[in-house]
């Protein structure tokens, strides 16, 4: 709900926020500039009389003396015929230069106020100003539910490119910008009338002027007894007209001042509506507050990289979302499919039922589990599709379901379908979650729980017949998996170990294949490129004759030139035998999937790596990328170092350049050798020391040894009052597992 | 037929008396090429002593704005939008007919011509002009922003 607060005026009002955005930035290096050529007089240093003398001594005809918001000085006088007006000192009164407005910034301006479409455009800025006010507050208010409350909103944040760009630049702007917009709406309301401006209300024209002869201006008691710094306006009476006055405006009222006594001859103080539009006005401009014109110039030019990372975001959760033929609103549906996927395949199963049931003539809305309501108007029963993420923990698309199922009011028959792949021990334990969490509130069960194995399109056809039965109508699934678009990627190197000691391990290094001479001109002309990747994001690779693809960790970033993976072979595994018998030059086809949730905080803590076998892959290229040089610590198992030493060559050269802190192997074919695991627990008194000083512990490798690490680690921080779990949930001990 | 046209005009002498002792002048006002925004401009009508009579034309339509045409704004009270337009632009000109009674033409009263324009000038009676039938078709310059002004009835 919140996101939809925040991306529907982010998408709708982007143009206007960016068009307000530039040109205020644009305009408040205006006072910063004013500020650089003169500094102000302080109090008590020069009276209005004094100043509006020395300006007389050096012109002819003088008309007005105004000071600016920004404190800037401008004499309007007449030579002759000829109307003009000089730029002045106001600490001394003396001529500066001729006063010319800079056209640049009247045109910015006036972009800033009203687009230069008169009143619809105001009211169009105003809106502008609006929609700000609601991104700050909705942007804000995600900050700090995704960190875990507002006392964490200053965590590093993990997450895509794109997300962590928007928020670090959202977190360090998020302050002016509300000042920005807030200021700017009460501008707006005051410019449409709905609010006091602060029109300045002129004291009713007196007839008792004495219209003597003039005295000298530095001699009038009314204009002496006023600072430069309160000065606002001076008005100098006509030449020729011995009944006219001068007018002081002042930052507390307006008054008439007698040309030829000095005496003030009415007086308005300014209501409280003028004072707080001068302040709201300098709030808004930062006039006369050059620092903090800098401070809304930095944040304002945060704003056309916010919207252009937040329009990536949302375009990318838009696309990531498969599209459903007939996907009817959630209130108007009889059935409810709720899908819980990491990567997109179990959406291509609700695609199949979903039209299977629409077929059957229901209204069926299919959503992400993470949109779970608290009511569905007319639902007659929920069907839940979900996979299970690493060892048990819900994927992407439900993190937030068990949290929201509290809200909901009316219980639904419902009927839970598990994905997931019985050589793992957690098989559908999600899935499982979530039916006994349904069942503990007591909703009713359409069908019992069930769970497809390796996408098996038998068992879900199997399943809808069941669920066809109970439905009173004949279901028919045929599913067939969508083949992921892929790129091609040509075999540019190999480097073998391992086959000694029964665990041949390949590391492979794709490159974009060059463009052939028949491909169009402009992919000729463009160098071939790979699509964006880090270490630790997955390539997916469909092995010849499997529709199932098999996910291998990255080791590099597409940076480096190179898609690197780290491959051991599996007995009778047709993915890894696929690969380990390419030879360099040879293409296959596949696709990049990324893995935010396994990356490296920023920032200089220590990082401990630890990985058994090929779980190497990416922590080498964390390591490989450690340009900041922040103390890193590899803990790593192999066979025997004669043989599978994986980037043997590679790590001694990050421990030469320091890129790598410390290097610990321990290898299990030696004498006195062991696993991963036990070195860990050999090196409590380091790794305690390196938790304390917030160390991210980052594990890659097979099931069994993280299962063992985690044991390890746990008895480790046990007696500093740390919990593993406590780690895992502020991202400070991550997992790849496979 | 020639009878209708009779009774036609007589109904409109008994229907718009004034008319009939009013005269149409046309205002001619061309602005310098001052390079801001809109110009406010209040056009009016003073005695010989510069004492305020009435509003010929207002351009410029935010009143809170209209104190800055100085002269003028101390001397109107009345509403005046009815015959308020638009700001004139730098360089643009403005042309307008107004009903002027007879018994001011000719009599001592003076058009004048008060300005102003945001971050700029404000002019007060920067152009005076006596309303006399033998300075119509004239054209003055003002001090400000007024290029030129002229007036033809």
């Amino acid at each position: 709900m919140l996101r939809q607060f925040h991306a529907l005026p982010g998408l709708l009002a982007a143009i206007l926020v960016v068009m307000l955005a530039v040109t205020g930035a644009i305009l408040s290096l205006d006072p910063i500039l004013q500020r650089a050529a003169n500094t102000p007089p302080t109090a008590g240093q020069i009276s209005v009389a004094a100043l509006a003398e020395a300006v007389t001594a050096n012109h002819r005809e003088v008309d007005r003396i105004v000071k600016t918001a920004s404190g800037a000085v401008i004499a309007y006088y007449f030579d002759g015929d000829r109307a003009a007006a000089d730029l002045v000192d106001p600490k001394s009164g003396q001529t500066i230069g001729p006063y010319a407005p800079s056209d640049f910034i009247r045109f910015v301006t006036n972009l800033h106020r009203s687009f230069l479409m008169g009143d619809a455009g105001r009211a169009a800025a105003g809106i502008g100003a609006l929609a700000m006010v609601v991104l700050s507050i909705s942007g804000a208010m995600m900050l700090a539910a995704r960190m875990g409350g507002w006392t964490a909103i200053l965590r590093p944040v993990c997450g895509t490119a794109s997300q962590r760009w928007h928020t670090e630049l959202g977190r360090f702007a998020v302050l002016g910008l509300m000042l920005s917009a807030l200021t700017g709406c009460y501008m707006s309301l005051a410019t449409f009338g709905a609010l006091p401006d602060g029109a300045i209300v002129e004291p009713s024209v007196l007839t008792d002027v004495n219209g003597g002869a003039r005295a000298p201006v530095a001699q009038l008691a009314a204009l002496k007894s006023v600072d430069v710094t309160d000065l606002r306006e001076l008005a100098f009476p006509k030449a020729g007209d011995l009944s006219d006055f001068y007018v002081l405006n002042t930052a507390q009222g307006i008054g008439h001042v007698d040309a030829a006594t000095g005496a003030m001859l009415g007086y308005q103080p300014h209501g409280l509506g003028r004072q707080v539009y001068e302040t709201i006005y300098m709030l808004h401009t930062g006039q006369g507050l050059w620092p903090l014109a800098l401070i809304l110039a930095l944040a304002a030019l945060t704003v056309p990289f916010l919207s252009a990372f937040g329009a990536l975001i949302w375009w990318k959760r838009r696309s990531a979302l498969p599209r459903i033929p007939h996907n009817v609103g959630a209130q108007s549906a009889d059935t409810i499919i709720l899908v819980g996927s990491e990567g997109n395949s179990t959406w291509g199963f609700a695609g199949t039922l979903h039209a299977a049931l629409t077929q059957a003539g229901h209204r069926v809305h299919t959503a992400p589990m993470n949109r779970l309501v608290p009511a569905y108007a007319n639902a007659a029963r929920m069907l839940i599709l979900t996979a299970t993420y690493g060892d048990g923990a819900a994927p992407a698309s439900a993190k937030r379901f068990l949290a929201r199922l509290d809200a909901v009011k009316h219980p639904l028959p419902v009927a839970v379908l598990g994905f997931g792949d019985r050589s793992f021990p957690h098989f559908c334990r999600f899935a499982e979650d979530v039916a006994a969490a349904l069942h503990a509130r007591g909703w009713p069960v359409l069908s019992k729980l069930a769970c497809i194995d390796r996408q098996s399109a038998q068992e879900f056809a199997r399943w809808g017949k069941d669920l066809g039965n109970t439905l009173g109508t004949e279901l028919t699934l045929t599913h067939v998996a969508a083949r992921p678009k892929t790129i091609a990627l040509e075999l540019i190197e190999r480097v073998d170990y391992g086959a000694e000691v029964q665990a041949p391990t390949v590391i492979l290094r794709f490159a974009a294949p060059k463009a052939t001479l028949n491909a169009s001109f402009w992919r000729r002309l463009r160098a071939p490129r790979l699509p964006e990747f880090e270490p630790g994001d997955l390539v997916g690779i469909l092995p010849p004759g499997s529709d199932l693809p098999r996910f291998y960790s990255l080791a590099s970033s597409n940076r480096d030139g190179v898609l690197e993976i780290c491959v051991r072979k599996h007995p009778g595994g047709l993915c890894s035998s696929f690969l380990h018998e390419l030879e360099p030059g040879v293409r296959i086809e596949a696709f990049l999937r990324k893995n935010p949730a396994f990356r490296p905080a920023r920032g200089k803590a220590p990082l401990i790596l630890i990985g058994a076998g090929t779980g190497i892959g990416p922590l080498a290229g964390f390591i490989r990328h450690n340009a900041g040089r922040r103390r890193v610590h590899l803990y790593w198992g192999g066979r025997d170092p004669a043989s599978d030493f994986l980037y043997e060559g590679e790590m001694t050269k990050y421990l030469a350049d320091r890129r790598l802190t410390h290097l610990s192997t321990i290898f299990s074919r030696v004498s006195g050798g062991g696993y991963v695991q036990d070195r860990i627990a050999s090196d409590a008194n380091e790794l305690r020391d390196l938790i304390q000083r917030g160390a991210q512990v980052l594990v890659c490798g097979g099931r069994d040894m993280a299962t063992g690490v985690a044991r390890g680690l746990e008895a480790i921080i046990g007696p500093m009052g740390l919990e593993l779990q406590t780690l895992k949930s502020t991202g400070r001990y991550l997992e790849d597992v496979y | 037929m020639k009878k209708y046209a009779v009774a036609l005009g007589l109904a409109a002498a008994i229907a718009f008396p004034a008319l009939a002792q009013a005269k149409t002048v046309t205002l001619n006002t061309t602005l310098k090429g001052y390079g801001g925004n809109g110009a406010y401009l209040a056009i009016y009508l003073t005695d010989a002593q510069g004492k305020f009579h009435s509003t010929l034309r207002v351009a410029g339509g935010k009143a809170k704005y209209h104190s800055h045409l100085r002269d003028w704004s101390r001397g109107e009270r009345r509403n005046v939008d009815g015959i308020t337009g638009a700001s004139v632009g730098s360089g643009q000109s403005l042309k307008v007919s107004v009903n002027v009674a007879d018994a001011l033409i000719d009599a001592g009263y003076q058009i004048r011509i008060d300005s102003a324009v945001e971050n700029g000038r404000e002019n007060a009676a920067e152009v005076v002009v006596p309303l006399t039938a033998a300075n119509a078709g004239k054209p003055v310059s003002g001090k400000g922003y007024v290029k030129s002004f002229s007036f033809d009835m």
